[in-house]
């Protein structure tokens, strides 16, 4: 997204899109499960915008993204519940630590590669989730008691500020240079690129956002529990990332609302909703490797449409 | 004598995750994918040892071998349907593809027959000894000595015969082996089968002593598996045979001092010591990255 053009307009967009909601959830027009499923909704942009992030722009391959939103939600719950700040400040330190664990579990294990990395950060996830079973002053296994703050305003906020900074990021001659990174590590270091330092970076970014979706995620529930944030909710971060395209923000965005959409109306049958996303994994992988929109964004396409014979700019 | 009956569990849990092991360590070393199926080729493993027990009335040693054929030749439908057209895609986008796999089998099993566990039948009269003071049942010995005989037959295949001669050549270096006239896609084919027929020894081994079985038991034991090839070092079949050793031991240590909701976590921190200080295990040799 070029500032200069598309800032305001997607401003614009966003203010229109944020008030008509308002406006139908104020008035009553929408009811509780409509305006739920749309704070949702942002919540999993969130998660997904945050995993592009470090596996999309870095290429740093990370199944443990849950652990993070565990920690966003743990903390900002321990605030809100047990020391009663207000929400918004909740939310922010709920980000600021599960940065914090993004620098603890990155500085280490983003020395290691491809399956290494996956799998030192699914150890990492899972140790995280361990820890919180274990602690007794958030419940253990039986879980948390949260009241229900967020709110469509909080909610599409924070999506909207989410959104501004990855993109911002992603253009800067930081996200440049992360880029550089996923393309080639080896050459991006030979160039002069502090690779670990991006690599570090981009990932306690992605994990701030996911600590803020986690306080979103858990003051929506009404009850926060270790088993809710195990593999499983990695894995379900993780297809928004590889059904949306790996490096494309507009792709994760959209396949964020179109599975929340259809998880929504598959609620009542998990199993098949547990097939269904392993099935489109499978065959994305086996016949679209990059995903679906690869590493195109949706204003690419418009442009394509423009100038029939120049073709999209990649990566922007 | 308390430490030598754990010791002695923890050796019996470490032959079950060494018997999986081996069979992540051989595709790893074969086709560098993690193949995050495995672990559910090993629940499958035990659903079919625990039909085959119940609904046919077969003993054993008989539900081992159906299980284990069985497994190999699905092992190998995994491989021939998703994997091999992975062959030269990015290693992401093979690693999703396992996960894909992964979560197909387990959710696919709950579909055809409901996630509620099973109690697997009692197959031994379950005698127990007394060593040194310590009580040890007549089931850890017989897993200990199946998982020993597996891991001898293994041994035996990899370096004796044309087919085991076959696979460390294509892990060695799959273009020269190409060019001497070996079947790559044959030999791949068959170190799936053979990882896929430990796994479900594995599966029928664990069934018996745990005595409950479940289409979730295989993640688990599935990671924990790969963290033992990770600890001794990842394409080395002793390696992955102590790796599983060690890993149990440390496991059944954990719980016995009473930290038994840790347990899990001790295998993750000793995967993430062992990829920061020693990447490639207690068996490997280092190896430089080539540009």
């Amino acid at each position: 997204m070029k500032k200069s053009k598309q800032f305001w307009p997607f401003m614009i967009a966003a203010v229109v899109v944020y008030a008509v909601v308002q406006l139908l959830i104020s008035n009553g027009m929408m009811n509780q499960f409509y305006s739920n499923t749309l704070i949702f909704i942002a919540i999993n942009i969130i998660l997904a915008v945050s995993l592009h992030l470090v596996i999309g722009i870095t290429g740093q391959f990370s199944i443990g993204h849950a652990g993070f939103l565990a920690v966003g939600a743990y903390i900002s719950a321990i605030l809100t519940m047990k020391l009663h700040l207000p929400f918004i400040v909740a939310i922010l330190v709920g980000g600021i630590v599960a940065a914090l664990a993004g620098l603890i579990v990155g500085i280490p294990s983003l020395r290691l590669k491809g399956d290494y990395l996956a799998i030192a950060t699914l150890g990492f996830a899972e140790i995280i989730r361990i820890v919180f079973l274990n602690i007794d002053a958030v419940g253990g296994a039986a879980g948390m008691q949260v009241s229900h703050l967020t709110t469509w305003t909080y909610a599409f906020v924070c999506l909207v500020i989410t959104l501004i900074v990855i993109v911002n990021f992603t253009n800067s001659r930081h996200g440049i240079a992360s880029i550089s990174v996923r393309e080639n590590e080896i050459a991006a270091d030979a160039m002069g690129i502090n690779t670990t330092y991006y690599k570090v970076i981009a990932f306690a970014i992605g994990s701030f956002f996911a600590g803020v979706a986690g306080a979103l995620y858990s003051h929506n529930f009404y009850i926060i529990q270790p088993s809710q944030f195990g593999f499983l909710k990695s894995f379900d971060i993780l297809i928004f990332v590889v059904l949306g395209g790996l490096g494309s923000l507009s792709g994760a965005v959209l396949s964020a609302i179109l599975l929340t959409v259809v998880s929504t109306y598959l609620q009542g049958y998990p199993e098949t909703r547990m097939i269904i996303y392993s099935l489109v994994l499978i065959l994305v992988m086996l016949y679209r490797p990059k995903g679906l929109m690869g590493t195109m964004e949706i204003t690419d396409y418009f442009k394509l449409w423009r100038t029939p014979k120049g073709g999209g700019q990649h990566g922007k | 004598m308390e430490w030598i009956q754990q010791l002695i569990n923890g050796i019996s849990l470490g032959s079950i995750y060494a018997l999986i092991a081996l069979g992540y360590t051989m595709v790893y070393g074969i086709i560098k994918l993690i193949n995050f199926a495995h672990g559910d080729v090993f629940m499958v493993g035990s659903f079919i040892g625990f039909y085959s027990i119940t609904v046919f009335g077969l003993g054993f040693f008989p539900a081992l071998i159906i299980s284990m054929t069985a497994c190999a030749l699905f092992g190998v439908i995994i491989e021939r349907i998703a994997y091999k057209r992975l062959r030269n895609a990015t290693r992401i986008a093979a690693l999703i593809t396992a996960i894909g796999v992964s979560l197909l089998i387990e959710y696919g099993v709950i579909y055809i027959r409901g996630a509620q566990p099973e109690a697997y039948p009692d197959v031994f009269s379950n005698r127990s000894f007394e060593i040194f003071g310590a009580q040890i049942s007549s089931q850890s010995i017989l897993i200990l000595s199946v998982s020993i005989v597996l891991m001898i037959l293994l041994q035996f295949i990899v370096h004796k015969t044309k087919t085991g001669k076959a696979m460390r050549a294509v892990s060695h270096d799959t273009e020269a082996a190409k060019l001497m006239g070996i079947n790559v896609d044959n030999t791949i084919s068959a170190t799936f089968a053979i990882g896929s027929a430990l796994a479900g020894a594995a599966g029928v081994i664990f069934g018996v002593y745990y005595t409950k079985i479940d289409p979730l038991m295989g993640v688990i034991p599935g990671v924990k598996a790969f963290v033992a090839a990770v600890l001794g070092g990842i394409g080395i079949i002793p390696g992955a045979m102590v790796g599983g050793l060690v890993l149990g031991v440390v496991e059944t240590i954990v719980s016995a001092l009473g930290f038994s909701l840790w347990r899990d976590a001790a295998a993750f921190i000793i995967l993430i010591l062992i990829l920061i200080f020693r990447p490639s295990g207690i068996f490997g040799k280092n190896t430089r990255e080539k540009v």
